[in-house]
């Protein structure tokens, strides 16, 4: 069986990383399971972890009240999923929803925030690491607002 | 179609045996040739509608089956409006084939990577085709295709079939879902990330809206395909078709004759040009 430590060492975005602060993220590591329609968070809840998905698919989306949810993106196999543990006020702005059988590993975002506080060298480097995500996210947002398909 | 060929400017009429509607805004005619014109994938045809005009039209069938031409459009100016009114029996002037094809036989023994944005899945369709039909002469084989909605997506069959029976691997993505769409949703060019391809030896097919041929190539870029072996289909403001009228030309390129397809590294000037 693989360890987390191999698992999150083997994944692009802990890539390079020092071996005192993978060890400092494997320990607020752990493995998750979803079953199809089961929620990982919902919007307004307070963001505490995030997601590396390991297997399955999860939909991020919206819910306008009366409305039939919107999904906005669909994550999965080796993406990561949620940074709102990273911005202040913590709360997450979207609802998650598996919606195939899902594996991930959650990371515990509460405690990496302390960590990042008392070793800056760690803050940064997650910081890159998140901001190349923020940055991919919203280059795709902006492609699907640009309705690239639609009628020129 | 020999005959076209020596007169290149001239059409040859051609009779609508089949009109089909592929969304609310795309349809496909299969067209009477006999001879049936040896298209490569990638090539063009001018199709005219008479006393309306004349468009260029990748050729979308298999270039391999059938004595009929097949293409896919959308309905996006008069004379694509004017053929979707068009039935069986109507008749169309067809010149071609034009135009540099996909590299295909150059990919044998590679993995390919074929990127379709909307309905640049129908100039796409011939090399999967062709791909299939050899399919032990190249490693893997990914389709990533994205689309604006479940609704506008293009050849649901050959999606499935592709899928199911060609051993070509097929990611397909909608920039907006639907309550009853199950698949992903998100831009085509987020799947390159987690593709299943080597891209040491990888050759990539990309075709559709420019923005989006512009993120893709940036996006195989970034997972280390060489630009020289990422191709690009180009087709802006082709009249002649021939090389002659230079409506497509850009300093000593013509699209119509040095394109459509072009490598990257080639075409990643043209793309930034704001109008050619």
């Amino acid at each position: 069986m693989e360890t987390l430590e191999r698992i999150l060492s083997g994944h692009p975005f802990f890539e390079e990383l020092a071996a005192a602060h993978l060890e400092l993220i494997v320990g607020c590591a752990s493995n998750v399971r979803f079953d199809a329609g089961q929620f990982l968070f919902h919007t307004g809840e307070e963001a505490n972890e995030f997601f590396l998905i390991r297997a399955g698919r999860i939909a991020l989306e919206v819910a306008p009240p009366g409305r039939t949810p919107l999904v906005v993106q669909t994550l999965g196999e080796g993406d990561i999923l949620g940074w709102s543990w990273l911005i202040p006020p913590y709360h997450w702005v979207f609802d998650a929803r598996a919606i195939e059988p899902t594996r991930a590993i959650a990371l515990d975002g509460k405690c990496l925030r302390a960590k990042c506080e008392s070793d800056h060298d760690l803050g940064y480097e997650l910081l890159k690491r998140f901001a190349h995500i923020m940055e991919q996210g919203l280059q795709a947002a902006r492609l699907q607002l640009l309705d690239v398909y639609g009628k020129e | 179609m020999v005959e076209a060929q020596a007169q290149p400017l001239v059409p040859t009429p051609c009779r609508i045996r089949r009109v089909l509607r592929e969304t609310h805004d795309t349809f496909t005619l299969e067209l009477d040739a006999d001879p049936r014109p040896a298209f490569q994938p990638g090539q063009f045809a001018m199709l005219y509608v008479l006393g309306v005009g004349e468009v260029p039209m990748s050729y979308s069938g298999d270039p391999a089956a059938g004595r009929s031409i097949v293409h896919t459009t959308r309905e996006v100016g008069p004379v694509t409006r004017a053929m979707a009114r068009l039935r069986r029996g109507a008749v169309l002037g067809v010149r071609g084939p034009y135009g540099r094809p996909w590299p295909i036989a150059e990919a044998g023994g590679e993995d390919v990577v074929l990127v379709a944005g909307g309905i640049g899945l129908a100039p796409l369709r011939p090399a999967i085709h062709a791909i299939a039909a050899r399919r032990g002469d190249f490693g893997r084989v990914v389709l990533l295709y994205g689309a604006r909605s479940p609704a506008d997506l293009l050849y649901r069959r050959d999606l499935d079939r592709w899928r199911t029976s060609t051993g070509i691997e097929v990611g397909v993505t909608v920039d907006r879902g639907t309550p009853t769409w199950a698949g992903n949703v998100g831009v085509v060019t987020g799947l390159i990330a987690r593709a299943p391809f080597d891209p040491r030896r990888a050759t990539a097919l990309i075709c559709g809206p420019e923005v989006m041929m512009r993120f893709a190539a940036e996006a195989l870029r970034a997972r280390g395909v060489p630009a020289a072996r990422i191709w690009v289909s180009l087709e802006r403001n082709m009249k002649c078709a021939v090389g002659l009228c230079g409506r497509c030309q850009l300093g000593p390129t013509f699209v119509c004759k040095d394109g459509p397809v072009f490598s990257y590294d080639r075409a990643e000037r043209l793309l930034a040009v704001r109008e050619l």
